[in-house]
């Protein structure tokens, strides 16, 4: 019982490809967020898995059955789509029955009764009988939600169902639908550009990029061991500091030319990059001789502070999380390193880390 | 301030005063008509306009001495099916064009384009020369057969179906409409202004023929209200305008309702809500 992608590609016109050898396996209950900048092809693959674009090639299976040309009724799932797709001349109360009386297999009492439970689930019992014009987007958004908790499809498609909402609204409906997900043991397959969507809901994200799966995993793991540079600093705020690097001498390696630190790995001999987390960069106030960098602008963010610094050297440009109450300011010439949280990637990008685990076992 | 004040207010006193004038020019002779229909044939034909003599003898006159509600009922009959049609067969065929992959889509829109731009006046004599062949002359369906469908109709609904939003028509496949339930549930209900155009537009089209009807019908049976409203003036020798006039005035109040109850759905936004 889950739904297995196999090589899955997209392609248009022969040259243009969208997506290519796409691979995963989505558990059934599980929330699955496939992320990624736009233009990425996240909506296309989500698209294939509903059936409504065909696929190039490639096997999309669902619960053991090959769905490649299944129509999308007979996949047994529902879509939330970003713009909503309400249907402006019926109630709210008949949008949310609308695909069980299409169905037909469903009889007018049950009907009714998972049409009032689905509503009263995303509180919208009061709102039953308003067109779609008379509501907020918020609102828009829970009919559109209704609609998928009424349907008997276990599976359920979104497409960044929350693009359209105001920030605090987007955090609160971010709570409901996760909420709604493990209620319901939904198997929510989830698009989003928005990696602290990914990150607070997901149990497994996929990173989409060029076409091209970057890494499938726990938020965890794609936080913690990210497979290469792009997912490395499409997760987090600030994004991760990427600076090149050299060896030095013993288990020393030399940053930017700015400053060195310690590592208990092998790298490459030639030209590398290290990935440093704003949180785990250190600075601190130095003259003009032992400085390294200098203060860009601060960002006060309440309990702490981003600062945004310009190092000596190659024009690069890094961001440190600091205390609220440290006392810096902008233009100060201050001194920056690191702590021993680090990851290395090689010349093309890829994570070569050793893990911390990998290092206690060996 | 004071005369900045007094500027504006001219100018609307000015605005008004135009708007006023105008809509008197366009309306006049609308209510000449009306007012002439209430007033005995001897006090127009003496130009009396003035005249306090006003009755309804004119209408009931009308309704008694003529055949015009026969011409009523012809019209009425053949302007609904004419409607009722041309909503049907335009709306299918504009889904076609819209929502259905074949191919050829656009080159045979293209030929519906072709149809719209010739005249009218143009087919009449191939036209004649069928619909004789067919032997459906003075009858009520070579008033109607030729006018089931229309390239017009197609065209607009077409454009008016293309603003349907595609997420409409995804979330419908999901739950498994066909397209025929797809075109019937959604896409009438979606476009239900458009519709309601184009019902007001080929009715008060059918009701409005002339030339066409004027050519292939020659008795009461099946003549319809414009021609029959000729044929008052020319089939006595002493023209009662008085009659004329009220005939005139009775065939326009349909026209009239269908327009106001066009009017009432002219309402936008209604489709506000469907798709962010």
């Amino acid at each position: 019982m889950s739904t297995v992608l196999t090589n899955v590609s997209k392609r248009y016109d022969s040259d243009k490809t969208v997506l290519s050898d796409v691979s995963a396996e989505i558990q059934t209950g599980e929330f699955f967020v496939i992320v990624g900048p736009s233009g990425c092809g996240k909506s296309t693959l989500l698209r294939m898995i509903a059936g409504l674009t065909q696929i190039s090639d490639g096997e999309i299976s669902i619960n053991d059955k090959v769905v490649n040309d299944m129509a999308p009724k007979d996949r047994n799932l529902t879509m939330v789509f970003q713009s909503y797709a309400l249907f402006p001349f019926l109630s709210v109360w008949d949008n949310v029955a609308f695909g069980l009386k299409a169905r037909k297999n469903t009889s007018q009492s049950e009907i009714e009764e998972r049409v009032n439970d689905a509503l009263k689930m995303v509180n919208l019992e009061e709102l039953k009988d308003r067109k779609p014009r008379e509501l907020s987007g918020g609102q828009r958004q829970r009919v559109a939600l209704a609609r998928a908790v009424a349907s008997d499809a276990k599976i359920c498609l979104m497409d960044e169902p929350l693009s359209n909402l105001d920030a605090q609204l987007r955090i609160k409906m971010r709570q409901e639908i996760y909420a709604l997900q493990r209620k319901l043991g939904l198997t929510l397959i989830y698009v989003t550009h928005d990696q602290v969507e990914a990150m607070t809901m997901a149990d497994h994200i996929m990173v989409l990029h060029d076409s091209k799966v970057q890494q499938i995993g726990t938020p965890t793991e794609i936080y913690k061991h990210p497979a290469n540079e792009f997912v490395a600093s499409f997760f987090g705020v600030p994004p991760i500091n990427i600076l090149p690097a050299t060896k030095d001498t013993g288990n020393l390696i030399e940053v930017n030319n700015d400053f060195k630190m310690e590592v208990d790995q092998q790298v490459p001999n030639d030209h590398f990059q290290v990935g440093i987390r704003p949180n785990e960069l250190v600075i601190e106030a130095a003259d003009e001789l032992d400085a390294n960098a200098s203060i860009k602008t601060i960002e006060f963010l309440g309990d702490e502070k981003i600062v945004y610094i310009k190092m000596a050297h190659n024009n690069v440009e890094v961001a440190a999380i600091v205390a609220s109450d440290s006392e810096f300011k902008a233009y100060d010439t201050i001194k920056v390193t690191a702590k021993n949280n680090y990851l290395v990637f090689n010349s093309d990008g890829v994570n070569i880390t050793k893990s911390v685990e990998d290092v206690v076992n060996a | 301030m004071a005369s900045f004040d007094e500027k504006a207010v001219l100018k609307k006193v000015f605005n008004y005063i135009l708007l006023i004038a105008l809509a008197v020019v366009i309306l006049a002779p609308f209510f000449i008509g009306i007012w002439t229909s209430f007033l005995p044939t001897m006090d127009i034909a003496k130009g009396n306009l003035f005249s306090t003599n006003l009755s309804l003898d004119n209408y009931a006159a009308a309704f008694t001495k003529t055949p015009i509600l026969r011409y009523l009922l012809n019209t009425l009959v053949i302007s609904t099916i004419t409607m009722i049609a041309q909503l049907i067969f335009c709306s299918m065929s504009a889904y076609a064009f819209v929502f259905l992959k074949f191919k050829f889509r656009k080159t045979i829109f293209t030929l519906f384009l072709v149809t719209m731009m010739l005249p009218f006046e143009a087919e009449i004599i191939p036209n004649f020369a069928t619909v004789k062949q067919m032997g459906l002359l003075d009858n009520y369906a070579v008033l109607i057969i030729p006018f089931l469908t229309s390239a017009f109709g197609t065209f607009m609904l077409r454009q008016s179906f293309m603003q349907t939003p595609i997420e409409l028509k995804e979330a419908s496949d999901i739950e498994g409409l066909n397209h025929f339930q797809f075109y019937w549930n959604i896409v009438l209900s979606y476009n239900k202004i458009s519709m309601i155009t184009l019902g007001a537009y080929s009715f008060l089209g059918s009701w409005n023929q002339y030339l066409w009807p004027m050519l292939t019908t020659f008795s009461n049976n099946s003549r319809v209200i414009q021609n029959g409203l000729k044929q008052l003036q020319s089939e006595e020798t002493f023209n009662d305008w008085g009659m004329i006039q009220a005939s005139a005035a009775i065939i326009v109040i349909p026209t009239i309702i269908v327009l106001f109850i066009g009017q009432h759905y002219f309402k936008s936004g209604m489709n506000e809500g469907a798709v962010k």
